[in-house]
């Protein structure tokens, strides 16, 4: 924007206000005090001079790059399909790319586990292969998204003067689609990173995280001293890496001349269809066979199979008048409604915090990166951390509010509000400068022209947004399992306690519940597909 | 219901309006008390009806994780809880909790009629026994006969070449199993010895897994993972709590525990430091000990009652294994040394 | 010389033009007249190799090329929009088609001079694209299609979005432009004005084929 065109600091300090101060008081205030309260100099010379700390870390970064690389790799094919390609159950695919995204680890992991072959048991090839699967939809959607706005023509062009398609590729697509790539990339390592679940679940016990290492020390060990050293640490590692990411993503913005999404084509030729198909396939299967092996998981008794659980679930529980000492762990269907109503709640949260905080970004220039990377930092903190420091800021007179029942979609809001930055932000970013100030000379104000272009701009990301933010506040469990309270569990909670029961029914309920909470992610995000696809036409 | 609540209201107000006049002579009487828990404390609501029956006070219940992470909370809010009362911290734990002062003493009236040996756990009545149990190492029956194979009888068994490959135990690093089932082979090897035990069992072909339910679900092969592994670290209760559920209920259990591979844990409830309520706080205490809540516990918990007049289910009597000599380290040596146990066995075994 | 043989082209279920037929001789500047939307921006791209034909066939220099990859076929074609390539400059866009051609630097950058010459634009070489103006970068456009020098020229509503005095101008540069680069040229254009000064010779879109809805061929005349 040139700086005659401003807009007025009264409206960008309106627009990074709720963001800040969401920040501040559920993230910054919280772990500040934590580490007041827990860091050490002690504990920092222990952690420092502990060799196997430092393998920790060694481990934890190396499995994340690589595991990021492939994601990214592997995320291209499907998310140009996905972008460029007009077919029967396009919108089904892309839902069907998102559910193992949101499905807590816990348990689209055990399924994984179940359809992992021995030999890669407790390997670092399952670790990588299980973060490709629960996180390709970043890239499928984050690339697809800048994708299918790209003019074909442009590559077109490229084509006639002469480059093959893998040049094109190379020197035109790839590069004008870096700034997604980097935004996606950014989003898929800080998940690596800290990854918790697939490393416990599927790594075993040789392959610590950072993340599982915190976890171990703070609640196994009682050592929350050293864990809040390795908290920062974390923080501090990811903090870098994300700049870094961020920095090469601002670096690459450039103005595109974006097209609305509709130059989507039916494939034509039977190389095309074949395409189609086969990634489709492929897709399908990757995501279904795992899927399958829940139901499966969920009809398995001692000996054989059975609908014993999910009658359990959705069956009267008269069924049972013979035993009624047994206990409840959880109520399957209550922890629906909680788990939706939160998932509401958190994803109204984080769109009006997102969006926001994405306009006052991308307004604010390189003023705008504090807030974009502080905004992340939650997504790189140890749950734990979050969980404790929540635990000890707002523990004192009037300000209790552990129990109350709005902290756990703040938590939830807390983690979805960076993904839909990483969302709106690099389309923001793409605008045509060229746009904005041809609307100045044709006599908008500057507020005017910001409102007539961006504000409709972020239409159809905050509704891709929408989806990951309600799929997240779903699936969400390392931040709920701090704040959860009897008779407010949600299903993931509800899901890991069953699943931890020593009674095999109750196990198998667990894998039910799971079950549903998978259809209920695909429902919610194949919805979110049809609407944005309304809002396309519209604009 | 909404009777009880608002006689329990009604109370409270009253009680307050005295408070007033004479503040320092008697503490409020509140209208409810909060439990904090473990998140697998499964009691139903309606277990502490009787107690807000007698007393007017409602008991609300706050789960709060595993039971480590749990006392690793109340630790940092210690003098400022989350709740009146805490259930489930248990012997390897209570030395750690009497650390960092997160209970307030209570000697309960009901002290005579729990388990001697539980009780005896414990110093200056800082927390009450409540319910017993046992992690053993558990097999597979059915995986047994067809193989023609004795389960092994004892810890040392596990070392033998015939059972190569067959055992599946808990990181003590991740789970409170794993923690304790290597507590189990400390106090039968001592300290000189545990550490070559580990290395013979490693190379014996322990699998080692993160967490209790990858172990019994996924790698054991009596249950319903139906696993390559036919022994399993769990817990004594394991085999009725399989047939508990089961419908139609078998008549006899498909595993079975391996008695003299026990560990045994006590779980203690006490009253948390700084508490308004110490004395209701107290009466909730001694109401978890009571003859009809103990009896409450076996069937939700999979425990056994700490007290000894409690009656146990039959499918306890017929397929639980209560060992009458379990394995034992003090709470004391566990707080003491299990940071180092704990990075010397994950250097025998995982690295 | 360009030929075009019986091209059919079905999109989605419509029928955008059922056997057309044209023929372009080396050094003719043809202009293909056509209202929005009749698929004369098709055509080209079918042509280009950007989009496959269904029924037809498309010769260049008696050789057929209908299934030669679009980047063997040494056709060059300015866009709508221009499509210049937002991340690089000026220079780097009109060097493109000679890098992919292995062309060492030093020719290249004379090349780039020698085509910033003609199009008045000399010494632009390091400039963003994205800060040109509009009759600026449609000059580019041009100058990155000419620089390989290809058999012939594609020109897709090449003057689409100036204003009159601008679109005039360039409209007469443009056909100088082809004329002393003795460049083949099919240009698609819906103004039959500037179809008049650019091309040598003029085509009714609706006259390629020999079955059109009479009430469309009738908007044309």
């Amino acid at each position: 924007m040139s700086s005659s065109n401003r807009l007025p600091r009264l409206l960008l300090v309106a627009l990074a206000a709720p963001a800040s101060l969401f920040f501040a008081v559920l993230y910054l205030w919280p772990v500040v005090s934590l580490l007041a309260r827990t860091l050490t100099l002690d504990s920092m010379r222990a952690a420092m001079h502990d060799s196997a700390l430092r393998h920790v870390v060694w481990f934890t970064a190396w499995q994340a790059l690589l595991s990021t690389a492939f994601t990214v790799v592997l995320g291209l094919g499907p998310a140009y399909l996905l972008a460029r390609y007009e077919f029967t159950g396009r919108r089904l695919i892309t839902a069907l790319v998102t559910v193992p995204f949101v499905l807590p680890t816990v348990v689209a992991g055990a399924a994984f586990l179940a359809l992992l072959p021995d030999s890669l048991d407790q390997s670092v090839t399952a670790i990588v292969l299980a973060h490709v699967f629960f996180n390709i939809a970043v890239v499928v959607r984050g690339v697809g998204g800048l994708w299918q706005q790209l003019p074909t023509d442009l590559t077109g062009a490229a084509r006639t003067l002469g480059a093959s398609p893998l040049r094109t590729m190379r020197e035109i697509t790839l590069p004008l689609l870096a700034p997604a790539i980097y935004a996606s990339a950014s989003i898929v390592f800080l998940f690596t990173f800290t990854s918790f679940g697939v490393v416990r679940l599927l790594g075993g016990p040789a392959h610590a995280t950072l993340e599982v290492e915190i976890w171990q020390r703070a609640t196994r060990l009682g050592d929350v001293s050293v864990a809040a050293v390795l908290s920062v640490a974390q923080l501090l590692l990811l903090g870098l890496t994300v700049a870094w990411f961020a920095h090469l993503q601002s670096r690459q913005r450039r103005g595109l001349q974006l097209q609305p999404a509709s130059q989507r084509q039916r494939p034509r030729t039977s190389r095309q269809r074949s395409l189609v198909a086969l990634t489709s396939a492929a897709i399908v299967v990757t995501v279904a066979a795992p899927l399958i092996a829940l139901i499966e998981r969920s009809l398995r008794t001692t000996d054989g199979h059975s609908l014993a659980a999910w009658r359990g679930v959705f069956g009267a529980s008269t069924d049972q008048p013979a035993r009624p000492t047994t206990g409840v762990l959880v109520d399957p269907l209550a922890s629906l409604a909680t788990s939706f109503r939160f998932a509401v709640m958190a994803t109204a949260i984080s769109l009006v915090i997102g969006a926001t905080a994405s306009l006052a970004i991308a307004a604010l220039g390189r003023r705008g990166r504090v807030l974009d990377i502080a905004l992340m930092l939650p997504l790189g903190t140890s749950a734990v951390t979050i969980g404790f420091g929540l635990l000890v800021a707002f523990d004192s007179g009037r300000l209790d509010w552990r129990a109350s029942p709005l902290m756990i979609p703040l938590g939830h809001a807390l983690v979805a509000t960076p993904i839909v930055v990483r969302v709106v932000l690099p389309v923001l970013r793409s605008v045509d400068a060229v746009l904005r100030d041809a609307a100045s000379t044709l006599g908008a104000s500057p507020v005017r022209a910001w409102r007539e272009i961006e504000i409709r701009l972020i239409a159809r990301p905050l509704a891709t947004a929408a989806g990951f933010a309600m799929a997240i506040s779903l699936g969400e469990f390392g931040a709920t399992s701090f704040l959860t309270r009897q008779g407010r569990e949600t299903l993931p909670i509800a899901i890991e306690r069953l699943l931890n029961s020593p009674a095999s029914l109750l196990h198998a309920q667990g894998y039910v519940l799971a079950t549903v909470l998978a259809a209920l992610t695909f429902v919610i995000v194949a919805a979110i597909e049809t609407t944005s696809n309304r809002v396309d036409r519209r604009a | 219901m909404n009777r009880l609540a608002a006689t329990a209201l009604t109370l409270a107000l009253a009680a307050s309006a005295c408070a007033s006049d004479s503040k320092q002579a008697s503490e409020v009487a509140p209208s409810s008390l909060t439990l904090v828990a473990y998140d697998s404390f499964s009691l139903k609501p309606d277990s502490f009806d009787a107690f807000t029956k007698s007393t007017g006070i409602a008991v609300k219940i706050v789960t709060a994780g595993d039971a480590g992470t749990m006392l690793s909370k109340a630790a940092l809010t210690a003098g400022n809880p989350e709740g009146d009362v805490m259930w489930g911290v248990d012997n390897t734990l209570l030395a750690r909790a009497q650390q960092a002062q997160v209970f307030s003493p209570y000697k309960s009236s009901e002290l005579p009629a729990l388990e001697p040996t539980a009780v005896a756990l414990v110093s200056g009545n800082l927390v009450t026994p409540v319910d017993e149990g046992d992690v053993c190492v558990n097999y597979d029956l059915v995986w047994f006969e067809q193989k023609n194979l004795d389960p092994p009888a004892n810890l040392d068994d596990l070392l033998k070449p015939e059972y190569k490959d067959l055992l599946v135990v808990e990181n003590p690093a991740a789970s409170s199993s794993g923690l304790a089932f290597m507590l189990a082979t400390i106090a039968h090897a001592g300290d000189s010895a545990w550490q070559q035990y580990w290395t013979s069992l490693r190379g014996n072909g322990v699998k080692v897994v993160d967490s209790w339910d990858l172990a019994y679900y996924e790698q054991f092969s009596g249950s319903t993972g139906k696993g390559d592994r036919p022994l399993v670290v769990s817990y004594g209760t394991s085999p009725p709590a399989e047939v508990i559920f089961a419908d139609p209920r078998p008549d006899r259990a498909t595993t079975g525990v391996i008695g003299s591979t026990c560990f045994h844990q006590v779980e203690f409830a006490g009253v948390l430091r700084g508490t308004k309520y110490p004395t209701a706080a107290g009466a909730l205490i001694d109401y978890l000990v009571s003859k009809s809540f103990q009896e409450l516990l076996p069937l939700t918990l999979f425990v056994y009652p700490a007290r000894t007049d409690a009656a146990l289910p039959a499918e306890f009597n017929d397929f639980a294994v209560r060992p009458a000599d379990p394995l034992v380290v003090s709470p004391s040596d566990i707080e003491a040394e299990s940071k180092n146990w704990i990075a010397t066995w994950t250097n025998l075994v995982v690295r | 010389m360009l030929e075009v043989r019986e091209l059919t082209m079905r999109f989605e279920q419509r029928v955008l033009f059922t056997q057309a037929s044209l023929t372009v001789a080396d050094g003719e500047i043809v202009a293909l007249l056509g209202p929005s939307g009749s698929g004369k921006s098709t055509l080209l791209k079918v042509i280009a190799g950007l989009l496959d034909p269904d029924e037809g066939r498309i010769l260049l220099g008696n050789v057929d090329i209908t299934t030669v990859p679009t980047h063997r076929r040494d056709i060059g074609m300015v866009f709508q929009n221009e499509q210049l390539f937002p991340h690089r400059t000026v220079a780097q866009n009109i060097e493109f088609g000679l890098r992919m051609r292995r062309w060492n630097s030093q020719r290249r950058a004379e090349r780039v001079t020698e085509l910033l010459e003609l199009i008045g634009m000399s010494g632009f070489e390091r400039r963003r694209v994205t800060d040109l103006s509009g009759g600026e970068a449609k000059r580019v456009a041009l100058a990155r299609t000419l620089a390989p020098s290809p058999r012939i020229v594609l020109l897709d509503e090449p003057l689409t979005g100036l204003d009159r005095e601008l679109h005039d101008q360039l409209a007469r540069d443009l056909h100088q432009l082809l004329r002393t680069t003795a460049t083949t040229a099919l240009v698609v254009t819906h103004d039959r004005d500037e179809a008049a000064v650019l091309a040598t010779r003029v085509v009714a879109f609706a006259d390629l084929t020999p079955r059109l809805p009479l009430a469309e061929a009738g908007d044309l005349r």
